[in-house]
């Protein structure tokens, strides 16, 4: 009871203290810490955040709050941070979208590389490929034939411009050559509804928002998108073992702070998310959700800023030869 | 299945002391965040997450559950005494609720909403008992034609809110469809009269624009002459239902509980349609529907048990088949997840004692709150005895504060001053807000599942007519317009909507 009046104050003062004077460094924590969301709740983004915000908050003996700023492509939620004050209290958790809207988007307002002080990769979570649960093609191989076959009276959904469900039906599309039709939704979870119904055919969607349903035998899962099987749905194929060499994808997650943060605190939170990715809870919450923490190694700021650097130019060329343009 | 038996463990679990506890701080915790506008369930749920790791899985899912039907309770609260919503349900508790309290009658509309509330929840919680899985999977049966048919028929039916002119009304809700355009659109990811702002891309927040339009107008009405300003309520009549008002209440509350349920299964966004279907489908069966608008009982209990009853069977979608109906509900997968429970259809099979034991909650946790919130009706009531010039700057300051909260976007706030003016000139101009909030809610919904269907289809139009389901609500709508145009009920429909001019 008495943890509980606690956490019930830090959670009021998340609400009132908005105006608190920045505390030193060296105290830091003071105060909560937001995380952005640049999604909506519920989705796979936003429950790999929460998982990790309430072991940090543990580490950091202070509530790490979750807020969610959905709203174009996670370039709401990101430009807010990037114009936050650099004081160690406002952060984004944000996902391979990051590396992906300087090519999207003709006017960003801030810039992936310069506003944002990296502090460590969180996870990266690999992609499946579903479809409503009686879709004709049995396997793999029958689907890729069927999708070359039929193209566009595909119906395939995603969670709208420059979602990862986007990015990997472009990446899939265009390594058969052909096009579906795109059923843009506002966020993956009413798309999973219409999967679920049977009112469109086919989705590519994190392990994370696709395993229950997959296990339960609600929807057809006919790939994963990794170079290598997973262990939460080892019978399913990669996309390589199904012709389509060298496919890979993974939605990878990694947390910022604006940049001109201080040194100091982005190394404290560094090591705490170090922290929060070995406890046994992340981990066993990240497999049940077909995936996994990223190494220690990886969850630092230098290795999110050499996976950003790459990802950025790799996503240049691809959106542009899909002539995709959010704006 | 055995649904005695199961009902039983159910039981077991929800009544056991501990989750008693819970299950009440939920409640309690949720008529508070209800009662302060803006401040919603949404918030506290995210906020008090973290704490379900320390408590057993029931446990902390009774509480979170307790907070989202109780934030439903207290929301009519302010609606009523301050005409002050905190939701789009609650705004449509306002129109007659506030009146309502105007006239003294501030308890039993209170005591109205609290029964009514009660009732709709009991049988709500009932028929997730009963027909969980199979309401689930017939409610999959609804794609775009069928959510687009629906709304048709709503904003059909829905013109009778107003009780101005019709001309009015209809140019209410066109202008609101106007204002829910504002944001990125989701299909090209084009923004739309954001004025390169780009916190306008996400679109206008509700909340904020209820506030303006019902209370900062009503602030800005009452404050324009200092001799005819209403101290809220002047003489409180008494706190009970007469007998008159229970035979009043009895049927709208029936009707209510059978719409909200069935509404409040689809993920689509049947709840929000719940309250305002309710309020018309009284307003066209009442004898006297010129009192709608003016402090009529039955548009005060249809609604709050409609929105109660679709606030219990929302957990449905989200407990059989792991698909969240709203953000609240995405919220409590979150912390199912957190719980090392993935939800989805094994729930129920895997874990029954959660299941069951949640079901079993709701009903304790609805007794709770009629508990809780009967003696609190005098309580409330008394509010409205604090020196206006207390109370106003108090109400606009919790609303701001409330509403900041949610996105911390400060346009939210230049949202409510804006809607707080233009709500005041439209009262000026005899038109009425609630029309334009149908609007602004129903219009993006409107637009989205149009062209998703038009997508689907490829372009064919047709395909609203070729699925049963969404052929039938668009052939109710056709019948609720014939009926309007008819000569011989015309008359009587001029009667419905001119009975002011």
């Amino acid at each position: 009871m008495k943890t509980f009046v606690k956490i019930l104050a830090a959670g009021l003062v998340a609400g009132s203290a908005l105006t608190a004077v920045a505390a030193m460094a060296q105290d830091y924590p003071t105060q909560p810490v937001t995380i952005v969301v640049p999604f909506s709740a519920g989705g796979p983004t936003d429950t790999v955040t929460r998982l990790v915000a309430a072991a940090m908050s543990e580490d950091l003996g202070q509530q790490v709050v979750v807020q969610n700023v959905g709203g174009a492509g996670g370039t709401l939620g990101a430009g807010q941070v990037a114009a936050a004050n650099p004081d160690g209290y406002t952060l984004l958790l944000h996902h391979i979208g990051m590396s992906t809207a300087p090519a999207l988007y003709a006017s960003l307002p801030y810039d992936p590389m310069t506003d944002f002080a990296p502090i460590g990769l969180v996870t990266e979570v690999p992609m499946t490929i579903v479809a409503r649960k009686d879709f004709e093609p049995a396997t793999l191989e029958d689907l890729i034939a069927y999708v070359k076959e039929k193209g566009e009276d595909i119906t395939y959904a995603n969670a709208g411009i420059g979602a990862a469900s986007q990015l990997c039906g472009l990446l899939f599309m265009d390594a058969l050559g052909t096009k579906m039709t795109e059923v843009p939704y506002q966020g993956t979870g009413p798309a999973m509804t219409d999967l679920l119904g049977g009112q469109i055919d086919m989705m590519c969607d994190q392990t994370t928002n696709t395993t229950s349903q997959i296990q339960a035998g609600e929807i057809k899962a006919y790939a994963v998108t990794t170079p290598e099987r997973i262990a939460v749905l080892p019978d399913l194929p990669t996309l390589d073992e199904g012709g389509l060499d060298n496919f890979n994808l993974a939605i990878w997650h990694g947390l910022y702070a604006p940049a001109g943060t201080d040194q100091a605190i982005i190394d404290r939170l560094s090591q705490s998310l170090q922290k929060a990715l070995a406890d046994e809870n992340v981990g066993n919450s990240f497999a049940e959700l077909g995936t996994y923490p990223v190494p220690a190694d990886q969850a630092t700021p230098a290795a999110l800023k050499q996976k950003l650097e790459g990802q950025i130019a790799l996503w240049a060329e691809v959106i542009k030869a899909a002539g995709v343009s959010a704006q | 299945m055995d649904l005695i038996s199961s009902l039983a463990l159910g039981f077991s679990v929800a009544l056991d002391p501990i989750n008693i506890l819970y299950c009440f701080i939920g409640v309690l915790l949720g008529t508070l965040v209800g009662v302060l506008p803006g401040i919603g369930p949404t918030a506290t749920i995210a906020m008090l997450l973290p704490i379900t790791f320390s408590l057993n899985a029931e446990t902390a899912l009774i509480m979170l559950a307790g907070i989202y039907y109780g934030a439903q309770y207290g929301g009519s609260t302010t609606a009523i005494l301050i005409n002050l919503p905190g939701e789009s349900s609650a705004a449509v508790t306002a129109i007659d609720g506030y009146q309502m309290a105007r006239q003294g009658r501030a308890g039993p509309a209170l005591a109205a909403a609290a029964i009514g509330s009660f009732f709709a929840g009991s049988v709500a919680t009932l028929l997730l008992a009963f027909f969980a899985p199979p309401l689930a999977r017939a409610a999959l049966n609804f794609g775009a034609p069928e959510y687009f048919s629906l709304i048709v028929l709503g904003l059909l039916v829905s013109i009778a809110l107003a009780h101005g002119s019709i001309l009015k009304a209809l140019g209410m809700i066109v202008l609101g469809l106007l204002l829910g355009m504002v944001g990125q659109d989701i299909y090209t990811g084009t923004p739309r009269f954001t004025f390169g702002v780009r916190e306008l891309f996400g679109g206008l927040n509700f909340v904020a624009v209820a506030v303006g339009v019902f209370g900062v107008a009503e602030i800005l009405r009452n404050l324009e002459n200092e001799k005819e300003r209403e101290v809220g309520v002047t003489v409180v009549k008494n706190l009970w239902l007469t007998r008159d008002d229970v035979k009043r209440v009895i049927a709208p509350i029936l009707r209510g509980t059978v719409l909200g349920s069935v509404l409040g299964v689809l993920p689509g966004g049947g709840h929000i349609l719940s309250a305002f279907a309710s309020y018309s489908a009284e307003k066209r069966l009442s004898k006297t529907p010129e009192q709608f608008g003016h402090g009529a009982i039955e548009g005060v209990a249809g609604p709050e048990s409609a929105n109660n009853a679709a606030a219990q069977t929302s957990f449905i979608p989200l407990m059989t088949l792991g698909i969240p109906a709203h953000p609240v509900m995405a919220l409590m997968i979150g912390a199912f997840i957190l719980q090392g429970i993935t939800p989805g259809p094994n729930v129920i099979n895997e874990q029954p004692a959660l299941f069951w034991g949640i079901i079993a909650s709701m009903w304790v946790g609805n007794l709770l709150l009629v508990i809780l919130n009967l003696p609190l009706v005098g309580l409330w009531v008394k509010m409205l005895s604090i020196p206006y010039r207390v109370l106003f700057p108090a109400i606009v300051l919790f609303a701001c504060i409330g509403t900041f909260s949610i996105n911390q976007n400060i346009y939210d706030i230049y949202a409510i001053a804006f809607f707080g003016i233009l709500g005041y000139l439209l009262i000026r101009f005899g038109c009425e807000p609630a029309p334009l909030l149908l609007g602004f809610v129903l219009g993006p919904l409107l637009e989205e599942h149009l062209r998703r269907a038009m997508i689907i289809s490829r372009g064919d139009p047709m395909i609203f007519l070729h699925r049963p389901i969404s052929a039938t609500l668009l052939g109710l709508a056709l019948l609720a317009v014939i009926i309007a145009v008819l000569p011989s009920i015309r008359k009587k429909r001029t009667e419905v909507f001119v009975e002011d001019d």
